[in-house]
């Protein structure tokens, strides 16, 4: 059964809360010409059918706190409750930002703490929190590329090299950036091929754009090459840290080679995303790109903290204030929850329990590339496809086990992509119920295929018309 | 099985070319409308553009997927298919006929000798 729109469970004249006519006149602060004629149309509902509405719609959503959530790429790990007993306190949560800086000393203290967590974890010489997503720290670190060859003198360089595996931001980052995408194919093994990045390089090149471990799971064995072809022709390395989840404690992207990144803040460290957001894009740097992060930056000057505008070679502000503070002050608490040690088996265990999953259902469905991953795997839908079931089929009827889909259809060079991310976080046993039921579906795909392009019949709508949604989108009310 | 029409010539990306004089109009093929799915929204040139053998002429925009459509042949733009605008769905109804692309007037028929007949075509689906 659909759940009404707010405005059609609206009833003329029904009220919430009270509110007493007002004792003040009121003030004529607007021209007549722009005034309202006439109320806005807004819904008219009581508080508990305000709140009835909202807490249906929320049990009809698939979320993290209701079910195993494998979406390959999103790391889309449990969210730690502490992190909003910690961002609730008020001392956060009304902080305003043009408060006076000695005003808010804890809350800037966050953003230090939080940049020297980041610098260790990420190996480089600085950071900025300010990116509020991770499309937006990839054009940050861009423009810090590109005025960093500005700033020595060296015009004249627009491309960027990504591989064919990349995710779909990277060579929107690049146009949007104004340089020019040059995309490499991937070796047989889904891995970065030096030789072929060789033969791109050269006097044009802004630098290269990498996730490492690829959106294939696996990790860039050749990355230190690579970095030294890439520099070798002045270039610069960019790290897309969407994958950071497996690295933690293990390895750092500045000792890979890179030299300058952005971290998810709503991917690696437990801050919400996906509908609950909003994200957190932080870019870390060597010393070399330093000057060019945007400003301000938060800063420790003797006994008291600051925020640093005086950075002459910045490439400006690329969000409001400071970014998403109530995701940092989120991914603080879970980065000192977790402790060192802690966040070095985050990346163990997301690393073993992808391969599990990978082990398990290698002999179901089809493994592409690889007899190895770390947090991800990718398998293909190649086998069932030619039985008629597509990788949509699949990932639709796993909503009927009451877990959500897998990334599908990408990344782009693999057939029938469905790509699993179980993340730390699951236990064995919420993987074994994955397991068995992406083992029933094969079966299925076999002995009653018609039936999987029925799915999903248990969900709170069935199968959705996404063409005819994108063809003719309808996305505003109108009243009858 | 994908519909692989005898008379047409194939591209690698999986267009079609239909020749006709010194005209050539092009389209994508069935394999690809199926790999592709319901088609939702097209970018095409406009007549009098020309077009390069090999580079981007254009866009075809899927549920799951946007991908760049590279022309086989090059040529000056002579009509584009209007009424795929409307109802993108004809590419995958009738890929080979109403659902056609662009027609050009050829600039280079060699370019011809380096296209697909229909058999090397299905080779490369199979």
């Amino acid at each position: 059964m659909p759940e009404k729109l707010l405005y059609e469970l609206s009833v003329e004249g029904r009220r919430g809360v009270p509110m007493p006519s007002s004792d003040v006149p009121a003030a004529d602060t607007l021209p007549g010409s722009l005034a309202r004629t006439e109320d806005a149309p807004l819904p008219e509902v009581s508080e508990n059918e305000a709140v009835r509405h909202f807490v249906r719609l929320s049990t009809m959503n698939h979320h993290v706190d209701k079910g195993f959530y494998p979406l390959g790429s999103c790391t889309m790990k449990y969210n730690p409750k502490v992190n909003e007993s910690i961002v609730a306190m008020k001392e956060f949560a009304d902080v305003h930002p043009f408060a006076p800086t000695r005003m808010v000393q804890g809350a800037i203290r966050v953003m230090v703490e939080l940049n020297e967590a980041l610098k260790e974890i990420s190996g480089f010489a600085a950071c900025s929190l300010q990116p509020p997503a991770g499309a937006s720290g990839e054009l940050t670190g861009l423009m810090m590329m590109k005025k960093y060859h500005a700033d020595r003198g060296d015009s004249g360089r627009y491309r960027v090299i990504i591989p064919d595996s990349a995710h779909g931001t990277n060579p929107a980052t690049i146009a949007f950036a104004g340089c020019e995408v040059v995309e490499i194919p991937s070796k047989e093994d889904g891995t970065l091929d030096p030789e072929a990045i060789r033969d791109a390089v050269d006097e044009r090149l802004v630098g290269l754009m990498v996730t490492n471990p690829n959106t294939l799971g696996i990790f860039e064995s050749n990355i230190r090459q690579v970095a030294d072809i890439v520099h070798e022709a002045g270039g610069l390395m960019y790290m897309d840290g969407a994958n950071l989840n497996a690295l933690l404690g293990i390895t750092t992207p500045d000792a890979l080679g890179f030299d300058v990144m952005h971290i998810n803040l709503h991917k690696t460290f437990s801050t919400p995303h996906g509908g609950g957001g909003p994200g957190s894009g932080p870019v870390c740097c060597t010393e070399a790109l330093e000057p060019f992060l945007p400003t301000p930056i938060a800063a420790k000057r003797g006994d008291s903290y600051l925020l640093d505008w005086d950075r002459p070679k910045s490439i400006g502000k690329m969000h409001g204030f400071y970014g998403n503070f109530g995701m940092h002050v989120r991914a603080l608490t879970y980065i000192w929850s977790n402790g060192k040690n802690g966040l070095e088996d985050v990346s163990k265990l997301a690393i073993l329990n992808a391969n599990y999953v990978r082990a398990m259902l290698q002999d179901d469905y089809e493994l592409p590339r690889a007899d190895r991953c770390l947090h991800e795997v990718v398998f293909s839908a190649d086998r069932q496809a030619a039985n008629g079931v597509k990788a949509l089929d699949i990932a639709k009827r796993l909503l009927d086990f009451g877990m959500h889909a897998p990334t599908v259809y990408f990344p782009l060079i693999v057939h029938e992509a469905m790509m699993i991310e179980p993340t730390e976080t699951e236990s064995k046993e919420t993987l074994d119920e994955f397991i068995a039921a992406m083992k029933q579906i094969a079966k299925e795909a076999i002995e009653t295929p018609e039936r999987l392009h029925e799915a999903p019949t248990t969900t709170p709508v069935r199968r959705l018309d996404e063409a005819a949604a994108a063809r003719n989108p309808n996305v505003r009310f109108t009243k009858a | 099985m994908a519909n692989v029409p005898q008379e047409l010539k194939y591209t690698e990306d999986h267009e079609w070319v239909r020749v006709e004089g010194d005209t050539a109009t092009f389209g994508i093929t069935d394999y690809a409308q199926g790999e592709l799915g319901d088609v939702v929204f097209l970018e095409l040139p406009d007549e009098g553009d020309d077009v390069k053998q090999h580079e981007t002429f254009g866009s075809i925009e899927a549920v799951k997927t946007v991908a760049d459509l590279f022309a086989p042949l090059s040529g000056e733009v002579l009509a584009v298919n209007g009424s795929l605008e409307d109802e993108p769905e004809t590419i995958n109804k009738d890929p080979y006929n109403a659902g056609w692309l662009v027609k050009i007037k050829m600039s280079k028929t060699d370019e011809l000798d380096g296209l697909m007949d229909a058999e090397a075509y299905n080779q490369h689906i199979s």
